[in-house]
């Protein structure tokens, strides 16, 4: 089966008083059609910035964005700006922003809002996007006369639901979500992930989501990637990283995981992550990690591993 | 549960007031209704809620920052229930806070050194030595160190994990006997969380400090708490030693909570989780009965939507207020 969505060598800098922000380094990774992948890694690692390159979406001070994005063999890259806007962002690839439930405009009406990208991006009429964004309230469980309600009718769950309704109505084959059930109970959080397990098969969705929850990663993941100080530095189908990562900052990070099933201690890194304007050279985790020797000081090689890749010179053949 | 008794709160009530319309028509909110608890010295007891639950109420009113409606709260074997003033004040000096969001949390205009001297300088605790070394001892205890780094500086240069660490040690200053900290670990990262959660333990540890935690986490109290209370609509369901409530839940809720809890498991993506209708009620005008029966698959038809549920115990320190099990052990 050929590759869905394939990166290779992204990059995405930013220019700031401090100096260059290098946020997305190097990345590259492969999706199938429909397999979601989870984008994981603690804060200020570069997981938000490498959905936003993806996407496209760059701020005004981006110093270096290069790389190769493919969809099914497209390299979209080379597109304009005009025509990825008109062909690509929302129509192929639409986005859920973090915290979205909270940037829904309070004054339009939430059938309106779900509307919108239909009528923007694609030739659709009025009352043809009010009537598949009535279809689209139904496929995320919320009742169809809701198309007429305000944002504060809604409840936090149901305003996520609009949000994720609002990136599935122009039909996208991939969807990036970042963190979309962070600030929700337990409960409406095993409410939507139940759904999205659902919408994924229903519209067959290559999926990327992003979150620093590992827990909830594995709701959806058939793939997980972990993000550290810009770069990928493993890559794995969920089995083999849920069952033992390769990498020691995926150990690490999967052992801070407070389990509720059984008795396991939560460890936690020490430190924090470095700063992306001035990373360490070698290996960017060395300085936090427990099993840290002469060769880290030099740039660790990518080594294929059971699940994938991983970069670190303990996986290394001797 | 052996140890001696710092806190005991019976039939605790607080209801917030909200005037609809011109004319004044009355609502209550019962975010707080009828609830009693116990805390030993140096235990940590967590309360686990959704968001609405009142579970942040409750926390204010055990700390009198809410007047109760209705109840008791024996302190340290005196009533703080209904005190004022300089008793008031004295109890504020024995009790200490640790809200969510560390940053909102804290003066962005004042130094850590500002921040953390403010609380003595209320109370006329110590000279203005003694009170620096306080400050000192206090950053060493959450390791801000060296603390000369951070003695001077403002909220907004350090990180969400470090702030959160001022506002442990501006709680811990007076040298109280009760903490409540209000999901003191919701805002920040997941690898620090941990990190934050054992300093305060050792802090408890150290100290024989008393800790309430309220959070809607149940895994990460599970590590961190040797009892724990669910809250639902305004009053407790279960209570009991964690682990026994983790691992032998009995109030449907409880289930419900903890399978909608998943653990780091590449199975997770081929089943569903079950998860119960609806959303929890309006408190301000909650179900009769048992608050959970309109969402509840064991609901007793004239029993459970019409009589509140009294204590049932599973054993000695495992309690549950639920007609279906009370009906059919």
């Amino acid at each position: 089966m050929s590759m869905h969505l394939e990166v290779e060598n992204l990059y995405l800098y930013y220019k700031t008083l401090k100096g260059i922000v290098k946020a997305v380094d190097g990345v590259s990774f492969q999706l199938k059609r429909g397999e979601a992948m989870a984008l994981i890694g603690e804060s200020g690692c570069g997981k938000s910035s490498l959905s936003r390159a993806i996407l496209r979406l760059l701020p005004r001070n981006t110093y270096k964005y290069e790389g190769v994005i493919k969809l099914d063999g497209e390299n979209v890259m080379e597109y304009s700006d005009e025509k990825f806007r008109r062909d690509i962002r929302w129509v192929k690839i639409s986005y859920v922003p973090q915290a979205a439930m909270n940037a829904l405009n309070p004054v339009i009406k939430v059938g309106d809002q779900i509307a919108e990208p239909l009528i923007i991006h694609t030739n659709t009429s009025k009352e043809e996007a009010l009537e598949k964004a009535a279809k689209m309230l139904d496929i995320v469980n919320i009742p169809a006369d809701f198309i007429n309600r305000y944002p504060f009718e809604l409840s936090g769950g149901m305003r996520q639901r609009v949000a994720i309704a609002m990136a599935l109505v122009t039909d996208p084959e991939l969807v990036i979500m970042d963190e979309p059930t962070s600030a929700l109970d337990v409960l409406t959080q095993a409410n939507i992930m139940n759904e999205m397990k659902d919408i994924r098969k229903k519209m067959n969705l290559t999926l990327i989501y992003i979150t620093h929850d590992i827990s909830v990663s594995s709701e959806l993941a058939d793939k997980v990637a972990v993000m550290y100080a810009g770069e990928i530095v493993e890559f794995s189908d969920a089995e083999s990283f849920f069952k033992e990562p390769s990498h020691p900052y995926s150990k690490l990070l999967l052992y801070s995981v407070p389990t509720l099933r059984v008795d396991r201690e939560p460890i936690y890194i020490k430190g924090q992550p470095p700063s992306l304007i001035d990373p360490p050279t070698g290996c960017r985790f060395k300085d936090r990690c427990p099993y840290r020797f002469e060769k880290c000081e030099e740039k660790p090689p990518t080594v294929s591993t059971n699940g994938g890749f991983a970069k670190c010179w303990l996986l290394e053949k001797r | 549960m052996s140890g001696e008794r710092l806190l005991e709160v019976t039939g605790l009530k607080m209801y917030h007031v909200i005037r609809k319309g011109l004319f004044g028509g009355k609502f209550y909110i019962k975010a707080v209704d009828n609830v009693d608890l116990t805390l030993d010295r140096g235990e940590a007891l967590a309360i686990i809620g959704e968001s609405g639950s009142g579970k942040t109420t409750l926390g204010k009113t055990i700390l009198r920052l809410y007047e109760p409606l209705d109840g008791k709260i024996i302190f340290d074997g005196r009533d703080v229930t209904h005190i004022r003033r300089g008793e008031l004040k004295k109890y504020r000096r024995e009790t200490g806070f640790v809200q969510q969001d560390p940053y909102g949390a804290l003066p962005p205009f004042m130094s850590i050194r500002q921040i953390l001297e403010e609380p003595l300088k209320i109370h006329k605790i110590g000279t203005k030595e003694e009170r620096l070394e306080k400050v000192y001892k206090a950053l060493e205890e959450v390791r801000l160190t060296p603390v000369e780094d951070f003695i001077n500086k403002y909220p907004h240069m350090l990180s969400g994990g470090q702030q959160q660490r001022v506002v442990i040690a501006r709680s811990i200053i007076t040298d109280p006997k009760l903490v409540i900290a209000d999901e003191p670990v919701s805002m920040l990262d997941a690898s620090v969380r941990v990190e934050i959660l054992r300093l305060m333990e050792s802090i408890q540890k150290k100290y024989k400090l008393g800790i309430i935690y309220i959070s809607h986490d149940l895994s990460t109290t599970k590590y961190f708490s040797s009892r724990i209370n669910i809250m639902y609509a305004g009053k407790l369901v279960e209570g009991g030693p964690t682990r026994e409530v983790i691992y032998n839940p009995i109030h449907p809720y409880t289930r419900y909570l903890i399978n909608a809890l998943p653990d780091p498991d590449a199975n997770n993506r081929f089943v569903k989780r079950d998860v119960p209708p609806g959303e929890p009620p309006s408190l301000i005008n909650p179900p009769t009965g048992c608050r959970f029966y309109p969402r509840c698959p064991l609901f007793i038809k004239g029993l459970c939507d019409v009589k509140e549920p009294g204590y049932t115990y599973v054993n000695e320190n495992h309690w549950v207020k639920c007609w279906y099990y009370e009906e059919n052990r």
